[in-house]
């Protein structure tokens, strides 16, 4: 049964509205008015408690909006939605394969291109099929030019097999295909730099964004649906089952990891830095390994070895927080500590 | 209109006719001229379609496929290895029973190495759930490219176009080019029920446990089988059109008395026609059995077409190796339980374009009268080319 009606009443409700800087608003909006609702991914799927995933997923859904259409690449995020005959999402949604959630979206885009539909097209993938084994889809779709937002949830293993590496876990995080083990300090390799290669292809937009600042990641997603062209936001998402960390901790493990400076949060425009989140007194990075039973090898103080990943770590959070500037000033209603104190709706800033 | 075109240019105007929405393509030998043709088509306005230049014929086969599940004709061409690379993309356009069409240029696939016409590629997903199409001229090929858009839609499968490698898509040939106001009138628009729409969001492609998988597949089977009489159906309709059939399942030729028939797909059809018109004589008549669905199979009407037979050649373009040929095995399972069923003799031939003369006529027709020869063989094997401990 089709609905029109109901449809052209959630679009003007949750519709993309296009940015217009220039025009002041005449009435301003709530907080509440700025960020709608519109639930495109509903309860009830099988995700376990706390999983960053379905909390990243639902937002993004939310700021998306319910003119869309979702091709969702094979992984956690595909199987606790759908068991079959039950679905969560409330926009049309089709899983295809591991590999080539980018090209399908590809097929979708240009099947509404020649209808002269306007419903936009986004494509969700995990790291797996992301950083791996769906890259030269996702780089093919990016040099095509494609309307299609990209979102990838970060969960920095292929969780959904049973946590192994993929070339997004952390150098010397513990998985299944990585462990710790007497002749071994866990993966021997360092998360692959993704959002540079995605930026290296010039494309309007790219960002990082975290499930710990979600008025941050909304705001992302929003500028992403309102850009016509390719754009794409990895999105930092604690899996506390491959992480191992208790599941209420799921937003505090992500916000360490963005404090810390391992997971910056920086947005890319046509290839160049064009804003970063400022932390605002960035942490040590122990604070963020000693929450999660990946990184328990490295926490052996009388290991040397664990010393030195340790600092290998410290060192790769140092660099980023060099290279992009992430060193605030204090009291930046934007950075880490002022967008950490938000009510739903956005930033808490000035007074409001 | 009747032409002199060659092969693949006659195809991307059969296409560029059915108007589809989407087309996406990656060239390899030898489908690059269908790709070509249609890029120019789009270049010069004469075709209007989103043309999607991918990056690997898995991002082809998957852009056709989110292009048909969003509600778009959608078409895309291969061969060989492309059609290999896209393997995982076959079986789950099928298994999502998404309507589109692909042409594939038969090729070997490589190792070794062979730019040149067998049928190894599509036989390597003949379990796909597609259905086969073969093709014995460029005219057929043609006629059944237009034809299997509307299998499509009728069917919600997929259909896999299979036209010789060179053979057909590299040869000049005076083709009836139907008009536009012909196929407009004849094809009905894309109409796709189960699309991926906003003002009714539906879910596909989900996790299905071991409570419903039988069913689904036992549903794909019964729709595949249910899609014979559709197939046949269409040629038909085509033909009154048109005047020209292509043979619809499959179709008897020669001499119907013969005791002698010889099976084959594609355009070994055409070299087997020839063949029996200049060696008949010495060599005796036969009934040929040009088979043109290959999935879903026409059991059916095989065994009609075999009656009164007491040989039967079936010629392979492809092998299985440690089994032998696979139409070759596939016919002989569907005549298994015939009271009179005729002897089997099957024959891998052309491997990688090896060339098939027109003597090959009187040469399988004279193998049947050896006594001990094996159920299958590569026919045209030169064994003195080989190590003898590799013959
Ligand atoms: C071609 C192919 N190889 C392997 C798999 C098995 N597989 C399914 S999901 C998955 C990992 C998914 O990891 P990721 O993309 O990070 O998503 P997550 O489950 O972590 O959210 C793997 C390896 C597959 N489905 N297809
Ligand atoms: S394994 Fe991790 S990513 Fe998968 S559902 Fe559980 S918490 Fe979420
Ligand atoms: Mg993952």
């Amino acid at each position: 049964m089709t609905d029109e009606t109901r449809l052209s009443e959630l679009r003007a409700k949750f519709g993309r509205v296009p940015p217009a800087p220039d025009e002041p608003s005449p009435k301003p909006l709530t907080l509440r008015e700025k960020q709608p609702r519109f639930e495109g991914l509903v309860s009830g799927h099988r995700a376990c408690q706390g999983c960053g995933e379905a909390l990243a997923a639902r937002l993004v859904m939310e700021s998306a909006g319910p003119d869309v259409m979702v091709a969702n690449a094979t992984g956690c995020l595909e199987v606790f939605t759908t068991p079959w005959p039950q679905s969560a999402w409330h926009v049309p949604w089709i899983h295809s394969l591991f590999e080539n959630a980018p090209a399908v979206a590809s097929g979708m885009e240009a099947a509404m291109k020649a209808q002269g539909k306007k419903t936009k097209v986004l494509a969700f993938g995990g790291d797996g099929g992301t950083y791996d084994i769906g890259f030269q889809a996702l780089s093919g779709m990016l040099e095509r030019y494609h309307n299609i937002l990209y979102v990838c949830y970060d969960n920095e293993a292929y969780m959904n097999t049973g946590i192994q590496r993929s070339s997004s876990t952390p150098h010397a995080a513990s998985t299944t295909t990585s462990p710790a083990g007497k002749d071994r300090m866990g993966k021997r390799h360092l998360k692959k730099d993704l959002l540079s290669i995605i930026a290296a292809h010039h494309v309007p937009y790219a960002a990082s964004a975290s499930v710990a600042f979600p008025a941050d990641l909304q705001r992302k997603v929003r500028y992403a649906m309102g850009i016509e062209g390719p754009t794409f936001i990895v999105v930092h998402s604690p899996c506390p089952l491959g992480w191992k960390h208790a599941s209420a901790l799921t937003i505090e493990v992500a916000r360490r990891a963005v404090e810390c400076g391992l997971f910056p949060l920086v947005e890319l425009e046509r290839g160049s830095l064009s804003n970063v989140m400022p932390i605002r007194s960035p942490r040590p990075v122990r604070d963020y390994l000693e929450v999660q039973g990946r990184f328990a090898h490295l926490m052996k103080d009388k290991d040397p070895r664990a010393e030195k990943e340790r600092d290998h770590l410290q060192a790769l959070a140092d660099y980023n927080i060099a290279t992009f500037g992430l060193a605030g000033a204090a009291q930046d209603a934007n950075d880490t500590g002022g967008a950490a104190a938000v009510g739903r709706g956005g930033p808490l800033v000035g007074g409001m | 209109m009747r032409e002199a075109l060659e092969g693949s240019l006659a195809i991307a105007r059969a296409v560029a006719l059915c108007k589809p929405d989407v087309v996406a393509a990656y060239p390899i030998t030898p489908q690059t001229h269908i790709v070509e043709n249609l890029s120019r088509l789009v270049a010069e306005g004469e075709m209007h379609t989103e043309f999607v230049s991918v990056e690997s014929e898995f991002s082809a086969a998957s852009v056709v496929l989110g292009a048909a599940a969003a509600g778009a004709r959608a078409y895309t061409a291969t061969a060989s290895q492309g059609v290999l690379l896209m393997a995982e993309v076959l079986f789950n356009i099928a298994g999502l029973r998404i309507p589109l069409v692909m042409t594939v240029a038969n090729r070997a696939v490589s190792a070794p190495l062979s730019i040149w016409n067998d049928h190894g590629d599509s036989m390597a997903v003949r379990d796909s759930g597609w259905i086969q199409l073969h093709c014995v001229d460029n005219q057929e090929a043609v006629d059944t490219t237009i034809q299997a858009f509307r299998i499509a839609q009728e069917t919600e499968l997929p259909v896999m176009v299979c036209m010789d490698g060179f053979v057909l898509t590299h040869t000049m040939e005076i083709i009836d080019m139907p008009s536009q106001e012909e196929v407009a009138g004849w094809l009905p628009p894309f109409d796709f029920a189960r699309k991926l729409d906003p003002t009714d969001p539906k879910s596909f492609g989900m996790l299905v446990t071991p409570e419903y998988f039988a069913e689904i597949r036992h549903a794909h089977h019964a729709a595949m089988t249910r899609a014979l009489p559709v197939i046949d159906q269409i040629d038909r309709d085509w033909a009154a059109l048109t005047g020209r059939s292509s043979g619809g399942l499959l179709e008897v030729e020669g001499d119907p008395a013969a005791e002698v028939g010889i099976l084959a797909m594609g355009s070994t059809v055409g070299t087997l026609r020839a063949g029996m018109a200049a060696h008949a004589e010495a060599a005796g008549p036969a009934r040929i059995i040009k088979l043109r669905a290959f999935r879903p199979f026409p059991a059916e009407a095989l065994r009609e077409a075999v009656k009164g037979l007491k040989h039967l050649i079936v010629i392979d373009r492809a092998i299985s190796p440690g089994l032998g040929g696979i139409v070759g095995t596939e016919v002989a399972a569907v005549l298994a339980d015939m009271a009179d069923r005729p002897r089997i003799h099957n024959h891998a031939i052309g491997l990688g374009g090896r060339d098939i003369p027109e003597t090959i006529y009187a040469d399988l027709m004279a193998a049947i009268r050896d006594p001990d020869a094996p159920a299958f063989s590569v026919f045209d094997v030169d064994l003195e080319k080989l190590a003898p401990e590799d013959r």
